[in-house]
C-alpha cells in the first residue's frame, strides 16, 4: 500500500469516525429530493427523465462541497497535526491526493445513494438510463472540480470558516463564469480574448453539455485540467508555507 | 563516523525577525542532546527544519549524511519526530492512529501488527488503545506521540519537549524511556525548558537564545560555569562564632563568604576554578566548630541558564565564569 493509499484510507474513514459523513449525506439526500420533487417540480413535468433533478446540483454543490473541503487542510494546520504528517516520508503530492481523492470518493458515496430517485424513475416510467448515467458521471466531475478548489483554499487557512466563505466565492465565480454577472465585472478593463476564456471555464457550461447525454472530450478536458491546476495551486500553497 | 545529524550555519527567518541565527551542532549516536533555551528562543523552529517541516533560509541540515532538503525522503525515514504538544488526529483510536503510521512507514501483515504492538508495549499504552486519541489525558496523548515517533524503530529521535507538562510520574516514565533508547546507539535531540532534565538524562547540551547557540558541552560544564560551583555552605549549631567570617575569607583559595545570620548559615565561594572543601573542612575541625551541616554545590543550573540566557549572545558567552 502506497503513502498516497495509507492517507486516502485515513481521511475516508475519518469521515464516517465523525458525523460529519452522516450529516451530510442526510442533508445531501434530502435537499436533492426537495430541489427535484417540489422547487423542480418533477411530477407536474410528467417526464422520465431525471432533469430537474441534475439541474439544481450545480446549486447545491456550491454550498454543500465548501463544506466538505473547508477542514482538508485547515484543520490539521489547526490541530498542529499537519506536522506530523509532512514529517513522514511522503511527498506532498501524495498528501494532496490522498486527500483529495478521498473527499472525492466521499462525496462519490453521496452521489450514488442517491439511487432511489433513478428507481423512482424506472419504475414510473422508462427513461434513457444511458443519458441518466451520463448525468451521475457529469455532476461527480463537477463536485471533483467544486473540491478541488476547496481543497486549494483550504490550504491556504487554519480558519475553517474563512476556508468555506472563500471557496464558496471562487466556485460562485466558476459556477456563473459564462454569464453577465461575472463576465461585467471583467469586461471593458481585461483584454476580449481573456474574457473569453473566462466565459470558457464555466463549470455549468460544461455540466449543462455532458447533462445533453453526450460525454464530449472537450468537456472531460476541461474538467480534469481544471482539478489538475487547483491541486497544483493546493500542493504549492502546502510548499509555501513550509518556506515562509 | 559521522554524526547523526550536523546542524551547519542555519538560519531561519520569518519576514523581519530572525528566529535562528546561524547556529551549528552536531548529535552523534549513542549521544542525548539537550536542546536548552527560553521559551521562544527557536528551539522548535530549529527542530522543524531538522525533521524537514520548516525550510532554512540559510545553512543546511544534513542527517546521516544526507541534505535534509534535497533528500527528504530518506533523512524522514531515519527520524522518528514527537512534535510540540504530541498533535494527532483526535477522532482516531490509538489503535488506528499507530496503524495508519505503520501504513505510512511501509510495514505489512505481521510486522505492522508487531512494531504497532511494540510501540505500543514500549509508550505503555495498553490500558487505552481502543480510545480516541482526544479523549486521552495529557500524558497519554504524549505517549501516543512517543509510540508513533518510535514505531519504526528509528536511529535518530527528535523530540519537542516530550516531558512539557506532564506529573512527576510521566515525567520519570518518559525519562526511562529516552535512557534506554540512548543505550540502543540511537542519537536523541530532545528539547527543555526544564533544567533538571538535562541531568538527568543528556550526556550534552546545547543552550541557544535569541537565534543564537551560546553554550555547547557537557552539563558538568555547565555547572561549572555556575558562580556557586564548588562553593561551600555551612550551617552553625547554636550561632555563628565570632571569627567564623574572618577566618574563612583569609583561606587562601576563598574568595568571599556570603552571611545568612539568620540562618546561621557561611557561603564560602572559591577562587575561579579553585577547590576549597578540603581547607574548609580542616578549618571546621580545627577550630571545634559545631555544625549542623557542611555541603558543597555542584553549581545551580538555573542560575547559570538565566545567566547565559539573559546576555546578549556567543560573544558574552566567554566572560560568564
Amino acid at each position: 500500500m502506497s503513502s498516497t493509499t495509507a492517507i486516502f484510507r485515513r481521511e475516508l474513514a475519518n469521515y464516517f469516525a465523525t458525523p460529519v459523513a452522516y450529516v451530510f449525506i442526510v442533508i445531501f439526500l434530502a435537499l436533492n429530493g426537495v430541489f427535484t420533487f417540489y422547487v423542480g417540480g418533477w411530477y407536474e413535468r410528467e417526464q422520465a427523465d431525471l432533469q430537474t433533478f441534475f439541474d439544481y446540483h450545480p446549486l447545491l454543490y456550491l454550498f454543500l462541497i465548501p463544506a466538505l473541503s473547508m477542514r482538508l487542510w485547515a484543520e490539521e494546520r489547526k490541530s498542529g497535526s499537519i506536522e506530523l504528517l509532512m514529517t513522514l516520508p511522503i511527498s506532498t503530492w501524495q498528501a494532496v491526493a490522498g486527500k483529495y481523492l478521498a473527499a472525492w470518493a466521499f462525496t462519490g458515496i453521496a452521489l450514488a445513494l442517491t439511487f432511489p430517485v433513478w428507481l423512482t424513475v424506472n419504475y414510473l416510467g422508462s427513461p434513457d438510463n444511458p443519458v441518466i448515467l451520463i448525468g451521475y458521471i457529469g455532476s461527480y466531475l463537477m463536485a471533483g472540480a467544486y473540491l478541488a478548489i476547496g481543497a486549494c483554499v483550504s490550504a491556504f487557512t487554519r480558519n475553517q470558516v474563512i476556508a468555506f466563505v472563500i471557496a464558496v466565492v471562487i466556485c460562485f465565480v466558476f459556477m456563473f463564469s459564462g454569464t453577465p454577472m461575472v463576465l461585467d465585472l471583467f469586461q471593458g478593463w481585461l483584454p476580449q480574448p481573456l474574457v473569453n476564456t473566462i466565459s470558457g471555464m464555466s463549470i455549468t457550461t460544461h455540466y449543462n453539455s455532458i447533462l445533453k447525454g453526450v460525454i464530449d472530450l472537450r468537456d472531460l478536458v476541461f474538467f480534469f485540467s481544471f482539478i489538475g491546476c487547483w491541486l497544483l495551486a493546493n500542493l504549492i500553497a502546502v510548499e509555501m508555507k513550509k518556506s515562509s | 563516523m559521522k554524526p547523526a545529524i550536523t546542524v551547519d550555519s542555519l538560519s531561519k527567518k520569518f519576514g523581519a525577525f530572525t528566529a535562528v541565527d546561524n547556529i551549528n551542532f552536531d548529535v552523534n549516536r549513542g549521544e542525548v542532546l539537550g536542546f536548552l533555551g527560553p521559551n521562544g528562543a527557536g528551539k522548535s523552529t530549529t527542530m522543524k527544519m531538522i525533521t524537514g517541516f520548516l525550510a532554512p533560509s540559510g545553512g543546511q541540515i544534513r542527517v546521516d549524511g544526507m541534505d535534509v532538503m534535497k533528500q527528504p525522503m530518506q533523512t524522514k525515514q531515519l527520524i522518528g519526530y514527537l512534535p510540540e504538544g504530541a498533535p494527532a488526529y483526535g477522532d482516531m483510536t490509538v489503535t488506528a492512529f499507530l496503524g495508519f503510521i505503520a501504513d505510512i512507514r511501509g510495514y505489512r501483515g505481521s510486522d505492522r501488527k508487531e512494531r504497532i504492538q511494540t510501540a505500543i508495549e514500549k509508550a505503555n499504552l495498553g490500558s487505552v488503545i481502543h480510545k480516541p486519541v482526544d479523549t486521552l489525558s495529557k500524558g497519554f496523548k504524549r505517549r501516543v506521540g512517543l509510540a508513533q515517533a518510535i514505531l519504526h524503530d528509528p536511529p535518530i529521535l527528535v523530540m519537542d519537549e516530550p516531558t512539557d507538562g506532564l506529573d512527576p510520574n510521566q515525567k520519570h516514565e518518559v525519562r526511562e524511556l529516552i535512557s534506554e533508547m540512548a543505550q540502543q546507539d540511537k542519537a536523541i535531540l530532545i528539547s527543555t525548558h526544564i533544567l533538571e532534565e538535562v541531568n538527568a538524562i543528556c550526556d550534552r547540551a546545547v543552550i541557544i537564545s535569541h537565534g543564537r547557540l551560546v553554550f555547547d558541552g557537557t552539563p558538568a560544564k555547565l555547572e561549572a560555569m555556575s558562580r556557586l560551583h564548588n562553593a561551600v555552605t555551612i550551617t552553625f549549631a547554636g550561632g555563628l562564632p565570632d571569627a567564623a567570617e574572618q577566618r574563612l575569607r583569609a583561606l587562601s583559595d576563598v574568595a568571599d563568604v556570603v552571611c545568612e545570620q539568620a540562618l546561621n548559615r557561611l557561603r564560602v565561594m572559591p577562587g575561579e576554578g579553585m577547590s576549597i572543601a578540603g581547607q574548609v573542612t580542616r578549618l571546621v575541625r580545627d577550630e571545634s566548630w559545631e555544625i549542623d551541616e557542611l555541603y558543597v554545590a555542584s553549581g545551580q543550573l538555573d542560575e547559570v541558564f538565566r545567566r547565559i540566557t539573559t546576555l546578549g549572545g556567543p560573544a558574552d558567552a566567554g566572560d560568564l565564569s
